[in-house]
């Protein structure tokens, strides 16, 4: 018996699962982390605080501790009755988003010290120097490691299975109820996550390739 | 580059704006620390009875063993999974290329793979019989392998080639070279990246759960599961408590690194341009942000 | 200024892992939150008489005997069938008491019963890689699970219900579930059927029944659906919030796991069931465990894996 003709709906259903998981996450994570890398070197202590704060929270606590709270903790005490997919999102956002702020932070500090005092010279302020000159060269040298992060994010989303979300890892256990060999099984869902991780790799090469200037 | 010189010497009206900013922010930050809190106090979470249950000694006791379990996987682990690396990293510049494939294939693969599966595989039987305990090693240790691995290939890449000339020139060997030139200086230029590896490879111990390994999630989800008080789950509590745990074990990884760093670094401090220093620094506790060239770059997770 | 603030955090990181060790020393004793020893009436527990000189032609046994153990998966998370208090260590329940009285006539007294926690996704591996000598955690006896591992049993029967809250007035059985929420284990059986179209729920499907059981308590689920027996159990630990509602709509026959081919030590198992069952031990068991949480006794049902 084939294991991925007799069950391609399943499958089709938990390789979307994973894909929608990682991207609507991923969405979410670059938002969320270019705000807070913006407060992490903003004049403004609370604001750098709560960026502090935030990453070495989420940086330092598994994934898995972090769906706990999204799906016991928030529900009971903050915001009943939301969507397992939101929370998911949630989880799987937040957490990446404190790599994104730190991969952006290190991304500002490779820029040339003197393209930001010759902005500050001409008079720009805080926005006008991180928008017009500074972000955008930073950009340059936050794709690398943004697409591992990316990568490490489709990756995590197998948390997620545990948590009433239909991805690539839990139609595992439908199929091997079914009595299918387990082997198998892996190889075809490990074929799925590589689909997706190439498919990352390759458009953040492509990116990168557009973003290229000589220097 | 630093954060301050990203905006002027503040003036009194960007004083005073700023000082406006600041007390909003606060105000701000505050008032969701209160409402989160007030959330908890009014469902009752803050109930003297729920948070009791951690001070039975039979709590405490599992939350101990949990933790030894955890550290045991994790030195383990984090051992293997620096000597695995030093091996690929060797095979990934080796100058024969069937060798080098290998690696490359290793690598990408092992790379791309959610270490849940590959933990989950080992543990089903793909190659032979395993404890949990050693399936969850064996996995942490292949993956976090890779990844170090790539951590250090970049490392190697950074060392200017002159030094490599230069060291040939006096008549090393390959090995030589690589032993006592290239890695030395990969390893400190790294370490940052390493050890963030390494704090990752700490939380990822929680991937045990899935193979009933009783490490510390497992434990703090049982505790959560099985300790109702008043027909309450202390669930709230374990989280706390747990999640104290886990970015006190990681804090305490980080600092040992800049620890170490600043040892290590104090040798070189000579010739450390004045701006790399600080570069440093502030990159530290950051993600890995270097590149190979050969285009992959260490995923932190 | 940065290495001072972050000497600061690490300080604190230190006091709360000294913290967390010193906190190992000392404490309360006994067992934390509810107690759980409402859940099985110690006192009226039988014994059981361990057999002595055991000669089973069984390679799983006598590996045991060798090592002095014998190795039980249980469950540890269901009250009044396989639960573990997180306090003491020690397991209570139905099932617990199967498994004593199984070990007895295989020769282990219950300090040689080694107990492991098992979750209900991972037990045909755990059994049939040999990580547990036997599985006694309200385990189904189905075909798909036949070909990967063998059973003796059944010794009880159960049949998938529903578990909602107390002022739920919508959800009476499996025939009202419509569009409504009801949660399980991911893959579990009682889910699949729910979601065809004939009941059609929204399924929530988590790794423990206890997580389940959570979900509903904070309104997240309206309703749990596994076996009644188990159902039962929560519903006792959370009297006066969650009950029981409609028929059972299917049969899951509880039997006992063992490794494939084994066909001895799958005898002697099965003999045990039938030893105590006709002792009157099983009766006293289940009064004293599963009969507290307010299932009602039934004739253990008739063994067909043996």
């Amino acid at each position: 018996m084939n294991v991925l003709l007799d069950n391609l709906a399943l499958f089709r259903e938990g390789f979307l699962g994973t894909l929608w998981l990682t991207v609507v996450s991923a969405l979410l994570a670059v938002v969320l982390g270019l705000l807070i890398a913006g407060f992490r070197v903003s004049p403004v202590p609370p604001l750098r605080i709560f960026g502090t704060l935030w990453v070495n929270v989420l940086r330092n606590t598994p994934l898995t501790l972090l769906f706990l709270v999204a799906f016991f903790v928030v529900p009971k005490v903050l915001f009943p009755g939301v969507d397992s997919f939101v929370l998911a999102v949630c989880a799987c956002g937040f957490y990446t988003s404190s790599f994104v702020a730190e991969a952006v932070r290190s991304g500002i500090n490779t820029v040339p010290m003197g393209q930001a005092e010759a902005a500050r010279a001409i008079g720009m302020t805080f926005t006008q120097t991180m928008r017009i000159v500074v972000l955008p060269q930073a950009t340059r040298s936050v794709i690398p490691p943004l697409s591992s992060i990316f990568i490490a994010l489709t990756k995590n989303t197998a948390v997620a299975g545990a948590f009433d979300n239909v991805d690539l890892f839990n139609i595992q256990k439908t199929l091997s109820n079914d009595g299918y060999d387990i082997a198998v099984i892996f190889i075809w869902i490990t074929l799925g996550y590589l689909v997706i991780t190439y498919a990352i790799n390759g458009l953040f090469r492509l990116l990168e390739k557009g973003l290229e200037v000589a220097r | 580059m630093s954060a301050s010189v990203l905006f002027d010497a503040p003036g009194p009206k960007a004083r005073f704006r700023n000082l406006v900013y600041s007390v909003v922010g606060s105000i701000g930050l505050a008032a969701l620390i209160a409402w989160v809190c007030y959330r908890l106090y009014d469902k009752g979470q803050f109930a003297g009875e729920l948070w009791d249950i951690f001070n039975y000694a039979g709590i405490r006791e599992n939350i101990l063993e949990a933790l030894l379990s955890t550290l045991k996987v994790f030195a383990l682990a984090g051992v293997f999974s620096l000597v695995f690396a030093v091996l690929l990293c060797v095979a990934r510049l080796s100058d024969h290329k069937p060798v080098r494939w290998v690696a490359v294939v290793f690598i990408d693969l092992f790379r791309s793979i959610p270490l849940l599966i590959t933990i989950f595989a080992l543990w089903v039987g793909i190659l032979g019989h395993m404890t949990p305990m050693w399936a969850l090693v064996l996995g942490l240790t292949i993956y976090n392998g890779c990844v170090q691995a790539e951590v250090l290939r970049a490392g190697v890449n950074s060392v200017p080639k002159g030094q490599v000339e230069a060291a040939y020139a006096l008549g090393l060997r390959k090995t030589q070279v690589t032993a006592s030139v290239l890695f030395p200086q990969a390893v400190r230029a790294m370490l940052p990246s390493i050890i963030s590896q390494l704090v990752v490879t700490l939380k990822d111990t929680s991937l045990g759960y899935i193979i009933l390994y009783p490490e510390l999630l497992y434990s703090a989800r049982l505790i959560a599961n099985n300790t109702p008080v008043g027909g309450v789950y202390p669930t709230v509590q374990t989280v706390i408590v747990f999640g104290a745990i886990y970015i006190s074990l990681c804090l305490a990884l980080a600092w040992l690194a800049k620890f170490v760093e600043r040892r290590g670094s104090r040798s070189k401090a000579g010739i450390v341009p004045a701006g790399a220093k600080e570069l440093e620094e502030a990159a530290a506790p950051a993600a890995p942000e270097t590149k190979g060239p050969g285009g992959a770059a260490p995923p932190s997770k | 200024m940065f290495t001072m603030k972050f000497h600061k955090t690490a300080a604190a990181a230190a006091a709360v892992l000294a913290l967390a060790a010193t906190a190992a020393c000392g404490g309360k004793e006994g067992s934390a939150g509810d107690k759980p020893k409402d859940q099985t009436d110690e006192k009226a527990l039988p014994t059981y008489e361990v057999a002595k000189d055991v000669d089973v032609d069984s390679a799983v046994l006598k590996k045991a005997q060798k090592r002095g153990k014998i190795v039980i998966g249980a469950k540890a998370d269901q009250p009044y069938l396989g639960f573990q208090d997180q306090s003491t260590k020690k397991y209570s329940g139905f099932d617990i008491e199967m498994a004593k009285m199984i070990a007895a006539d295989l020769g282990f007294t219950p300090k040689q019963i080694e107990w492991k926690t098992v979750d209900s996704g991972a037990r045909e591996t755990t059994v049939s890689k040999g990580d547990v000598d036997l599985m006694i955690g309200t385990y189904t006896i189905n075909d798909e699970r036949k070909k990967q591992i063998d059973f003796a049993g059944p010794y009880f029967h159960a049949g998938a219900s529903l578990l909602v809250r107390k002022d739920e007035k919508e959800v009476t059985g499996p025939e009202s579930v419509k569009d409504k929420k009801v949660c399980s284990i991911v893959g579990s059986t009682p889910l699949q059927v729910i979601k065809k179209p004939k009941y059609g729920a929204k399924v929530t499907e988590l790794s423990k029944y206890s997580e389940c059981v959570s979900q509903l308590l904070d309104g997240q689920v309206d309703a749990v659906t596994t076996d009644d027996a188990i159902l039962m159990g929560y519903a006792a630990q959370n009297s006066g919030k969650l009950k029981v509602v409609g028929k059972p709509f299917s049969d899951e026959p509880y039997g006992v796991g063992l490794k494939k081919g084994d066909a001895a030590l799958r005898k002697a198992v099965a003999d045990s069931i039938k030893k105590h069952e006709d002792n009157g031990d099983y009766k006293k068991a289940y009064d004293a465990t599963l009969g507290k949480s307010g299932s009602k006794f039934k004739t253990p049902p008739e063994i067909t894996e043996k």
